[in-house]
């Protein structure tokens, strides 16, 4: 239960300290808005910030949808083809380490200036590919060698060492990649909204630009709130059916 | 006639000379167990005779074919993601049994080895004891010729270890394959082996034999009879022998 409490009573603590702060100093709204403020905001605004947060969420998880896809194939291209692996890790490892917001322009530019939608989309995608790609290709790698001898001496062929091998060792490696994915997904769609703009589909990030643009501080802030509340269902989401799914792999 | 031999073999790798030159035959139906220190090459020669190494230089004879040989490891290596039933029928699926009669199979070698109750159990529900048990029924489901056990109880609590040693010899008795048995513990080789071949390290010789009467499942009380203590002592011996030499 105090595990539950603590951190409660230190966000009220935080935020009366911040309230009486703001209050007591005449601090300007602009600046920095006090927590009443920003929950007044919050609930003025909730069905538009639900819309966006959907839009967000639906983002995120299409691109999701996406990486995992084109990561799988990949990397099962790539696990049975130790030439192929070497050709394409030089050129994996050069995109994951350029930032996502250098390649953004050139996204928005291929997916045509009246398709921002379609660039959000794909840059969030770059950003989910690599955790399911990495981790599918060393799950499809990490065999026990005990396990592999024993196919190897019941003369297993290709197929069944890849479909009762292979494959179902790497679930756990798989299930991990999805779920860091999952997570930056969020923050790709978020960071490729910022750069590319959103068009129809107006998501957080376009809130708050939005608020921003108009110095409306605490509706910045309640836009932040619920983004940081959609990333934290998603994450808890995720590690729950982690969980199920590995549980139900092992038995439990 | 010989069931599997090694004439002459050594095997190099990349640090140099890791076994050999060795000779090992090995009779349908006799235990031998393989002693000696970490690193003399005990286990490259189970690999050896099992066909999943070859040799730098001499020659491997196998009689028994791949589908007659099976392997336990000092793991259990049992498919996590598989119920106990389909670890053990997986070596007769993956020869083309059909999955009905490997399944039918799998649940009496399990029944054998006293895992009845633990069929649709997950290796990560068995103990290390069941585990092993169960990694035993899978290397027996095929009825091999030659049974290679690599430390199969090196992660077992002595207790345990001692009821799988009377089980393996109890399970094999019937089947009667050519059994080699890898370990460091000189008494349990003693226990479970008629012949006992003391291995040295640097690279990996064989130092001598020691022949172990007496019928293969034990009596209660071996292991306080003169044949064991004895040949405990001749163990014992050839290896501080071959521990002195290597060092």
């Amino acid at each position: 239960m105090t595990r539950v409490l603590a951190p409660l009573i230190l966000i009220a603590v935080l935020l009366a300290g911040w309230e009486i702060a703001c209050r007591a100093l005449g601090v300007a709204p602009y600046l920095l808005p006090p927590p009443s403020a920003i929950g007044m905001a919050l609930a003025q605004s909730w069905p538009l910030l639900l819309g966006s947060a959907w839009a967000t969420l639906s983002t995120a998880l299409l691109a999701l949808v996406i990486a995992s896809l084109i990561a799988c194939s990949l990397a099962l291209a790539v696990s049975l083809n130790g030439l192929l692996e070497d050709a394409v890790r030089p050129i994996a490892v050069t995109l994951q380490v350029t930032p996502l917001v250098a390649i953004a322009p050139l996204v928005t530019i291929w997916a045509g200036i009246d398709h921002p939608e379609r660039a959000v989309t794909g840059l969030a995608a770059v950003v989910a590919f690599f955790p399911i790609f990495s981790g599918a290709l060393s799950g499809l790698k990490a065999i026990d060698p005990d396990l592999s001898r024993l196919f190897d001496l019941y003369g297993a062929t290709p197929w069944q060492r890849l479909t009762r091998l292979r494959l179902p060792s790497a679930v756990p490696a798989l299930l991990e990649g999805h779920k860091v994915a999952a997570g930056l997904a969020v923050i790709g769609a978020v960071v490729a909204e910022f750069v590319a703009g959103s068009g129809g589909s107006q998501g957080l990030a376009w809130r708050i630009l939005e608020a921003y643009n108009r110095l409306q501080t605490a509706k910045v802030f309640a836009a932040l709130l619920t983004l940081a509340v959609l990333g934290v269902a998603l994450h808890a989401t995720m590690e729950y059916l982690e969980r199920k799914l590995l549980n139900s792999w092992r038995g439990r | 006639m010989s069931l599997a031999s090694l004439s002459g073999v050594e095997v190099d790798y990349d640090r140099g000379r890791a076994l050999g030159p060795i000779d090992l035959s090995l009779s349908p139906g006799e235990v031998v167990a393989l002693v000696g220190p970490s690193g003399c090459g005990k286990s490259t020669a189970l690999r050896l005779l099992a066909g999943l190494e070859a040799p730098t230089r001499g020659t491997v004879t196998r009689a028994a074919g791949k589908g007659e040989t099976a392997v336990v490891f000092q793991a259990a290596t049992l498919a996590p993601w598989l119920p106990a039933r389909d670890n053990v029928a997986l070596p007769l699926e993956l020869a083309g049994t059909s999955k009905v009669e490997a399944r039918a199979a799998a649940d009496e070698a399990l029944r054998k080895v006293g895992l009845g109750a633990a069929l649709n159990a997950r290796p990560a529900q068995l103990s290390g004891g069941m585990a092993m048990r169960a990694s035993l029924a899978r290397a027996l489901v095929t009825r091999p010729r030659l049974l290679l056990l690599d430390e199969p109880f090196a992660a077992l609590d002595e207790i345990t270890r001692r009821a799988l040693a009377d089980d393996v010899l109890a399970l094999t008795a019937e089947l009667a394959p050519a059994v080699v048995f890898v370990t460091h513990n000189v008494e349990e080789a003693v226990y479970m082996a008629g012949r006992v071949v003391v291995m040295t390290s640097g690279p990996g010789r064989i130092a001598g034999e020691v022949a172990v009467a007496g019928p293969l499942v034990r009596p209660p009380g071996f292991r306080t009879t003169e044949v064991f203590r004895t040949a405990a002592e001749a163990v014992s011996t050839l290896l501080a022998g071959a521990m002195e030499r290597a060092a």
